[in-house]
């Protein structure tokens, strides 16, 4: 759908071709991949760095930030229109995926709470790819229930002195800077006695394991802190004020990882399967259960495009977007799942075979293979239903029993 | 002022009332005077000349006129239809709400499409969609559907001069009701199910379950009315439904707040809408437009069910504490919150394609009438379900919106019919 475009827009946009046409790498000299492949090799980072350093030169890398820190000073709509464009370019599939969580969460984070030196040692990097960066969040003992994390931050004088352990941590092996939850106190209730540093990922103290995930990729990570030392310079927002920074994140969270489309798999790869595809009565295309389950599924994936359009209707028009927005995720992780399992139905039993040796290269195979970690990773299906609930619809919140107990009370099971 | 202004000031409608309040109606000029440009549309995402309008970026949003017009629409409906209305026509031998009708009528909303040539506002679609909305949000037992959705949508597109001359300013100021029989036997509408004929100015044949077949006072007929093969042979016919010949007969309904009738022709008299072979593409093309407003209908219904649903698990308590702070409730109105954003969102794409008739209105369409089908339909029952036993019994609204779900979902063919035809836009979108 090639929608109209204001005269301004249309100027954007050619400009935004142009300078495409002119600087992204051409097929095969990129090494863009498949963003559900969650490469991390080398040569993947190297194309990514090289494109992000491209972009920010050109001012296009983050197109909505002020100028003054490196941004386009430009409109939602703008950063529709180049992401559109990009969206476009086969050679630069996922070479956006190592900055996403850097750019889109931690920076935005750092923004809002640290001093201007601060600022000015890390945003310039982060935004021409010269430094990634990575969300420490999750833990074994945490993961929807953030706020009961462990790992600690012990003050030494000016400095910190941090013990404990992070899971899920996507891209912690290839980035250089994190952010930090800590708890600096347990004897509060646990929201309370929550802390965010920035840590230096390449520190001896942070010790990386990536974790081999059940689609065989490896996006995310443990990460373990030994006696880390953090200046208290490198602290962001207050010492207690931890939950509160991290719902700033948070926030920006599910805007970025809702913002995804299942890898690119969706309604029309099934038709192409489909138009090619020998059923026991003819072409796929042409089953009536096969057209009904298409019909489902677009109107799954064109009812979340033209919510986010409205949705951007919002910001361009000065507004907040409404909680329409916080139904993305839910959806496409959904449909990835079911989609991909279903197009693998169609391929019979060659549906069992992967990568090059399966119909259409793979493609849902892999989508099938990683779509239970995008119902997980950025706040699971039924915590994203309790977010609708509580936030958007005013239900009540299920009890809580941990609510006022001192968080070194609370019991802690498994 | 422009013509236009004047005959909407002295005009006897509601809208010209509130003109003095500083309502809904002193932004009608404004409308008037944008009217060749799109600044009233929701429409192609971002498209205002922002200098023109004072707007810039994306609008992909109903503007604040006709979001005026939606709070003076609900305003009105809430005040004018509540259950209790529903209920007696759903209970009783009435065709409709004969009094809301006339009141709908007077507020102006009969002819908020149908040109000013021929006695209506001549606003456009955007606004009979957002009136559509708040129709279904209180299941308005009136014929509104068939007499402006399709009944009138087919004259405009098919008929003669005379024949909207003659009847389109009735159906705008609500003086006449009108129709479209279809189906005649169980199944999907296909050009083989049409055996009615129409020959020699002659109807004869049988039409069920047709929607608002006892209030209306014409009809438009799908009939055969040549040996030529497929829908060559199809043609829609106009007929008066109190002339001889015509016997109309109450059929029972899962929603009885739409009263369905079953019409025999027996060498009525009528004539024909558009050519001789025209009526199959005409009925499509009016169907398409239809999907578009009753999901706009479905969506408000849809809206209700989720309130009502919201509403009664926040006071119900069970072991303890309300049943809305129990995630197996949580769960299920979130999820029918999802399925109404998306019906939403697709319905709006869909009031898109209708006010500016797009080339992809019938992919607008389809998914519009499926996504707010399956939203209605899923609301409905779960909003039964969250209510328990109680939302079982008459006494309680939500049977109301569970029947009129079901009936919107079979009125204008059910989702099957919808999806291939969803999947034949999408391949022939694909090849172009």
């Amino acid at each position: 759908m090639d929608f109209e475009d204001t005269p301004e827009e249309a100027a954007f946009r050619k400009q935004v071709r142009e300078w495409l046409a002119a600087n992204a790498p051409r097929r095969g000299e990129g090494v863009g991949g498949d963003e559900l492949a969650e490469r991390t090799d080398k040569a993947f980072l190297a194309a990514a760095k090289a494109w992000q350093a491209r972009k920010a030169e050109a001012g296009y890398a983050r197109i909505t930030w002020p100028k003054e820190v490196g941004g386009f000073g430009g409109t939602p709509i703008q950063q529709v229109i180049f992401s559109q464009e990009e969206g476009k370019i086969k050679s630069l599939d996922g070479l956006g995926g190592p900055f996403a969580i850097g750019l889109g969460m931690c920076i935005p984070t750092v923004m809002t709470y640290c001093a201007k030196e601060v600022l000015a040692r890390y945003v310039k990097p982060a935004l021409h790819g010269q430094e990634i960066w990575c969300q420490l969040f999750s833990e074994p003992a945490g993961g929807s229930d953030v706020a009961g994390l462990r790992t600690r931050a012990e003050r030494k004088g000016d400095e910190w002195l941090i013990n404990g352990q992070k899971i899920w941590t996507t891209g912690a092996q290839i980035s250089d800077f994190g952010i930090l939850l800590t708890r600096t106190d347990p004897n509060v209730p646990k929201h309370k006695g929550l802390t965010m540093f920035i840590v230096d990922m390449h520190d001896p103290a942070v010790d990386v394991r990536p974790i081999k995930q059940a689609s065989g990729a490896s996006g995310f990570n443990e990460v373990f802190f030994t006696d880390l030392k953090v200046k208290d310079s490198m602290r962001v927002g207050d010492v207690g004020d931890g939950w509160r920074v991290a719902l700033t994140t948070l926030m920006h969270e599910r805007l970025a990882v809702g913002g995804g489309q299942g890898g690119g798999l969706d309604v029309p790869q099934l038709l192409q399967l489909a138009r090619d595809l020998e059923l026991e009565d003819g072409p796929a295309l042409r089953n009536a259960a096969v057209r009904e389950k298409i019909a489902d599924w677009y109107v799954r994936s064109a009812g979340l495009k033209y919510t986010t359009y409205r949705t951007m209707t919002a910001l361009s028009r000065g507004q907040q977007p409404g909680p329409e927005a916080s139904i993305a995720k839910i959806v496409v992780a959904a449909k990835l799942q079911d989609l991909t399992a279903y197009a693998t139905e169609l391929e019979g039993e060659l549906g069992s075979l992967k990568g090059e040796d399966a119909p259409l290269g793979g493609m849902f195979q892999l989508g099938w293979l990683s779509a239970p970690g995008l119902r997980i990773a950025g706040g699971t299906d039924e915590i994203l239903r309790n977010i609708i609930a509580e936030r958007v619809l005013g239900l009540p919140q299920d009890v809580r029993v941990d609510k006022d107990v001192p968080f070194n009370k609370l019991p802690s099971g498994r | 002022m422009t013509n236009g202004d004047v005959a909407f000031a002295s005009s006897r409608r509601a809208w010209a009332r509130q003109r003095a309040t500083g309502g809904v109606v002193a932004i009608l000029p404004q409308w008037r005077t944008c009217r060749n440009c799109p600044i009233a549309l929701p429409a192609r995402l971002s498209i205002v000349a922002g200098k023109q309008h004072g707007m810039e970026g994306m609008n992909f949003d109903f503007s604040d006129d006709q979001k005026l017009l939606r709070e003076q629409a609900r305003r009105f409906l809430t005040e004018r239809c509540p259950p209790k209305a529903v209920r007696a026509v759903l209970e009783g031998d009435a065709s409709h709400d004969r009094a809301l009708w006339s009141a709908i009528a007077e507020m102006g909303w009969l002819g908020t499409s149908v040109p000013e040539e021929y006695g209506g506002l001549g606003l456009g679609y955007l606004e009979l969609c957002v009136i559509a909305e708040e129709l279904g949000r209180v299941l308005a037992p009136v014929p509104f559907a068939s007499s402006v959705y399709l009944f009138a949508e087919g004259l405009l597109r098919a008929g003669s001069s005379a024949q909207k001359a003659k009847l389109l300013p009735k159906i705008a100021d609500g003086s006449l009701i009108g129709c479209f029989a279809r189906s005649e036997g169980a199944g999907p509408l296909t050009v083989k199910s049409v055996r009615t004929t129409f020959k020699g100015g002659r109807l004869n044949g049988i039409k069920r379950a047709v929607s608002d077949g006892l209030a209306a006072d014409h009809a438009l007929v799908l009939a055969r009315a040549s040996e030529d093969s497929g829908e060559r042979a199809l043609c829609l016919a106009l007929v008066d439904l109190t002339a001889q010949g015509v016997r109309r007969q109450a059929e029972q309904s899962i929603d009885p707040s739409r009263k369905h009738a079953q019409i025999t022709f027996d060498n009525a008299p009528a004539e024909a809408v558009g050519q001789i072979g025209e009526g199959w593409g005409i009925t499509q093309a009016v169907l398409d437009r239809a999907a578009i407003l009753t999901a706009f209908e479905q969506v408000g219904g849809a809206d209700t069910c989720l309130a009502m649903a919201k509403a009664y698990a926040m006071e119900r308590y069970a072991f303890g504490r309300p049943i809305a702070s129990y995630q197996a409730i949580k769960h299920k109105l979130a999820d029918m919150y999802v399925n109404n954003e998306l019906a939403r969102s697709n319905a709006y794409y869909g009031a898109w394609a209708l006010a500016t008739d797009a080339p992809e209105l019938t992919l607008a369409a389809a998914a519009a009438r499926v996504s707010a089908t399956q939203a209605f339909d899923y609301a409905a029952k779960e909003n039964i379900q969250t209510h328990g036993g109680v939302g079982f019994t008459w006494e309680f609204d939500c049977h109301l919106y569970y029947k009129r779900a079901r009936e919107l979902a079979l009125n204008l063919g059910a989702q099957r019919s919808w999806k291939d035809r969803l999947v034949t836009a999408l391949e022939q979108s694909n090849a172009a």
